[in-house]
């Protein structure tokens, strides 16, 4: 007897869920653009095919990035995916056993104990290899069942978990939820129910359960057991259905994801089949949220990528939710599926764009002078000009001729106007920009402003070298052209969102910075750092929760007592100088400061250690 | 015995009330943490709007201080305690002071100009405070650049620190425009050929003669009021400092050039009145000031029994205004010893 009636939901839910992905898939790699495409085709011929399977192996089932974030989160993660991973895979082979054919109905290897009781089984006989399949699947239903429990414990105390926040989950999540948690237990009752009943055919752990179930229920014979196989078989069922239609539509879809980047696929400026994967792929894990400064020092809990991403997957995508975001880029750092939540927004972000700034028509385009090097401040470090005449005593020292490019008339580098959604206006800034840097001849740009970095290297489209001054400062000082002398005790190194997680660049500042402070290391820094909270990014929070993030950020920097707080950022700089009880200065001013003889002094009210 | 008061600030809130309390009959014990009475008034020259020299209000009140008030000078407070019915106040050395009431006359401090770091103040060496350029004008000196020049043209920067929200400062200093005014006719007094551009973005002359005092500055005196807040400033090479403006009147960016750049700095509480409103767990208002317990009729009094709060430490005020609280403070102080 291989079928019985009881098999129907759970064949039915498959059978629906694999066409459901079926067409999902379809659907994504149809509506990639004409060159995405050919990528896609390719990468699954290629090297990165495998790469991509390793990494599915490595995130998808062994969740390596959850267990360096939190162990036991890890290990819950894992013994759901990796455990049914092997369930299935043992299953199957298990299955061959005893039905001996090429093709098995899909229900046969997860019903199996119900049709198949082998009596030459003893529950320890190990070496074997139906021995061995029926320790190890006990083995494994163990260890998810394990994983069960440490899930239930988390729902009530997530801070063990490294949590402190959980998502608000929506009413698919939960029936799908109920149903996923319902599974396992099912399956070992219906297994132990069934071998107590027969009295062999279990494994070590559901045969002595089962021996114990039928010592309890002596009356019931297989009908208790025949029962609990039709309740596992509806849970799988309802959980195929409802899957596609809740968080762990991210468990099909991930998959899909990890080929898509693999193989070279990006976000581009529109929303794009791309970018709806990755929104599909999000797992509601709300591991966002709790790096979130909105909701660490302001209790907002409702624009986290989590929730913004569930507005685009709900199309109720709402401008406050989407503007209300620093774009510090925490929340992308930390994703362990790695969804770049910062695009998305941008994306989406050109639908609520404003579009009020006026552009700055009148200001005329045009230079003369040709230089190799050019030297654009940018309009924060115009506010700062305590940076701006650190810089040029940096290259007056190093006896380096360059054009002041923004000397007088400033153009904005597009970035603010881009982050905010203006896209278009952005544009035309971006053209005026490029025009006086290709018609100056230069070889090398060199800026002060994390933020005119960042665009200048990811929307210029320039072929000459792009370099912030913390690089080029140190490019110099390798080369000895600039001498320091100065030595400062205890300065603690505050990394710009736009500089650091931004564009990548957390060495050469720090590189800079120890060879004239003692630099202290503090643990919220590098990708972890805090953002300053003057994020050109957000319009609609007001004062008091600006002042409330900057008054975060400054208690983690003040943690070790500095001396000074050192940045390379104009904003940052301005941002945290606000508040901040100790001097706050750049990288530029700090060695300016350090020169032997230099005649601008702007650290000077502190201690030096020569 | 007789009941005592401490006052802490000796500037002129706390010199006034010490004064009335005294001629009352109250023991008075005035700390000052600098060595000298009168706070910011010993730093300027001559007040607006009747441009009286601040030497005589200051002589004025130290004359009030009788043999009943005990100045301590240099004082730093480690700690303040209260019982039911007493305060004590404990110095860094250790010393314990008692008294029956305690009046926080704490007032304000200067905004840090170089904050406003595009004004370039601390880096460019001719922006200057208003401050500094008081003191200038106490030593009687001529008015000179950095390099040691008459300045043709000077500009005064209004609302430095204050009605900026970036700043972190949403409230006007109500002195800052009439201050500028004033110091824009004392530079023309002393230089006329000296050229003079104020930055506002509206010129709050709210008391007595301060309008009068702004017909002066433009009819009489030629100085040029430019709506607009100043944008940022640059150094040329020269040194002078070229500001970038936008004139709201005309709704055009403006550039200019001057020799002297003042900055009207605005009031921020003072760091010590910070620290004295966390041992007493005073809550200080939205903007940073501490608050009376009724803004109309208990304009002295403090949710602490016996705690009293008199002049700027309450936000930006006048002379005059100062001086008329300490009063009311010290009728508020008698009132509650007498109980
Ligand atoms: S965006 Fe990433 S971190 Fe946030 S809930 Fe989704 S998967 Fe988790
Ligand atoms: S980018 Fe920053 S502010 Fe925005 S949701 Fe992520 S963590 Fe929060
Ligand atoms: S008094 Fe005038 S200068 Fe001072 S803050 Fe008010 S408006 Fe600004």
């Amino acid at each position: 007897m291989t079928f019985n009636i009881f098999v129907l939901p759970f064949s039915l839910g498959f059978i629906f869920l694999l066409l459901t992905i079926f067409f999902r898939y379809r659907k994504w790699i149809k509506a990639l653009e004409k060159e995405d495409r050919i990528r896609f085709s390719r990468g699954l011929h290629s090297r990165k095919f495998f790469l991509s399977l390793k990494e599915i192996l490595f995130e998808s089932l062994l969740h390596r990035k959850m267990f360096r974030k939190n162990p036991l989160l890890g290990y819950m993660h894992m013994t759901f995916a990796f455990g049914w991973f092997l369930l299935i895979i043992l299953g199957n082979l298990e299955s061959r056993i005893y039905s001996g054919w090429w093709i098995n109905p899909p229900y046969y290897p997860i019903f199996m104990k119900f049709f198949i009781h082998d009596k030459h089984v003893l529950p320890f006989e190990i070496f074997t290899v139906p021995g061995f399949f029926r320790f190890s699947m006990d083995l494994v239903l163990v260890v998810i069942l394990s994983g069960l429990v440490l899930a239930i414990i988390k729902r009530r105390r997530s801070r063990w978990f490294g949590i402190q926040r959980t998502t608000r989950l929506q009413l698919t999540d939960k029936v799908a939820m109920t149903c996923l948690w319902l599974i396992f237990p099912l399956r070992f009752l219906a297994e132990s129910f069934t071998s107590g009943a027969y009295g062999y055919g279990g494994g070590f752990v559901t045969q002595h359960f089962g021996n114990l179930l039928a010592i309890l229920y002596p009356f019931s014979d297989k009908s208790i057991a025949y029962g609990f196989w039709w309740f596992y078989s509806l849970s799988l069922g309802i959980f195929f259905v409802t899957l596609p239609y809740s968080r762990y539509m991210h468990i099909p879809t991930e998959l899909l994801l990890i080929l898509f980047r693999n193989f070279g696929i990006k976000h581009v400026k529109s929303f794009s089949a791309y970018a709806d994967v990755e929104v599909f792929s999000c797992s509601r894990c709300g591991v966002c949220i709790d790096v979130c400064q909105l909701a660490t020092a302001n209790s907002i809990l409702n624009i986290q990528s989590v929730y913004f991403i569930q507005s685009i997957r709900d199309r109720d995508v709402r401008a406050d939710i989407t503007m209300k975001c620093l774009l510090c880029g925490r929340c992308t750092d930390t994703c362990p599926v790695g969804i770049n939540t910062d695009s998305l927004r941008l994306i989406e972000r050109r639908n609520f764009a404003i579009n009020q700034l006026p552009v700055q028509d009148y200001i005329p385009v045009s230079i003369r002078e040709k230089a190799e090097i050019i030297y654009f401040a940018g309009c924060m470090t115009h506010l700062t000009p305590g940076i701006i005449k650190s810089m040029i005593t940096i290259f007056k020292t190093a006896d380096v001729d360059f054009l002041f490019l923004d000397e007088e008339k400033t153009i904005c580098c597009g970035r603010p106007l881009m982050i905010t959604g203006q896209e278009d206006q952005a544009a035309k800034m971006i053209g005026m920009n490029n025009h006086l840097i290709k018609t100056s001849g230069a070889k090398l740009l060199v800026t002060s402003c994390p933020i005119c970095y960042r665009i200048f290297r990811e929307e210029y489209k320039l072929d000459i070298e792009v370099l912030h001054h913390s690089q080029y400062i140190l490019q110099l000082i390798r080369k000895g052209k600039i001498p320091l002398q100065a030595y400062f005790r205890n300065v603690v190194y505050h990394d710009p969102c736009e500089l650091g997680r931004g564009s990548g660049v957390y060495m050469e500042p720090r590189e800079v910075l120890e060879k004239v402070a003692d630099v202290r290391s503090i643990i919220n820094e590098k990708n972890r750092s805090l953002c300053c909270g003057g994020s050109l990014g957000i319009l609609n929070i007001d004062r008091h929760q600006r002042d409330a993030i900057i008054h975060e950020t400054l208690k983690t920097l003040m943690s070790g007592n500095p001396e000074m707080i050192a940045t390379a950022c104009p904003l940052c700089k301005k941002t945290l100088s606000k508040h901040s009880s100790v001097m706050v200065r750049d990288i530029a001013e700090i060695v300016c400061q350090a020169i032997p003889g230099t005649k601008y002094n702007p650290v000077a009210q502190l201690t030096k250690v020569i | 015995m007789g009941k005592s008061v401490i006052i802490i600030g000796g500037g002129i809130a706390g010199m006034e009330a010490a004064a009335r309390i005294a001629a009352m009959g109250k023991e008075v014990i005035l700390l000052e943490k600098s060595d000298q009475l009168g706070g910011h008034l010993r730093k300027w020259d001559r007040l607006f709007p009747t441009r009286r020299k601040s030497d005589e209000v200051f002589e004025y009140l130290s004359n009030g201080l009788n043999d009943k008030v005990t100045i301590r000078l240099n004082i730093k407070i480690n700690k303040i305690k209260k019982d039911d019915r007493h305060f004590f106040v404990i110095l860094e050395d250790g010393e314990s002071l008692k008294s029956d009431a305690l009046l926080l006359t704490t007032g304000y401090d200067l905004f840090e100009a170089g904050k406003k770091e595009e004004y370039g103040y601390g880096i460019y060496d001719n922006v200057i405070t208003s401050a500094d350029l008081e003191a200038m004008f106490r030593n009687s000196a001529e008015i000179k650049t950095s390099g040691n020049q008459k300045p043709r043209r000077v500009g005064f920067v209004h609302c430095v620190g204050s009605r900026d929200e970036k700043a972190g400062h949403l409230y006007c200093s109500k002195v800052c425009c009439v201050t500028g005014v004033k110091q824009a006719i004392e530079i023309k007094e002393k230089q006329p050929d000296t050229e003079i551009f104020c930055f506002y973005m509206d010129l709050r002359m709210f008391d007595r003669y301060f309008e009068d005092l702004y017909y002066e500055a433009q009819q009489k005196w030629g100085i040029q009021f430019i709506r607009g807040r100043l944008s940022e400033s640059c150094e040329n090479p020269d040194h002078s400092i070229l500001v970038k403006v936008e004139d709201t009147l005309t709704g055009r960016p403006l550039k200019m050039t001057v020799d002297l750049l003042v900055l009207l700095s605005g009031f921020v509480p003072s760091s010590d009145t910070n620290k004295l409103a966390d041992m007493l767990g005073l809550l200080p208002g939205s903007d940073g000031f501490l608050t009376p317990v009724d803004e109309h009729f208990r304009t002295n009094e403090t949710q602490v029994d016996g705690l009293f709060l008199a002049g700027t430490v309450k936000g930006p005020a006048t002379i005059e205004n100062t001086i008329t609280d300490a009063r009311s403070a010290a009728i508020s102080i008698i009132k509650y010893l007498e109980k």
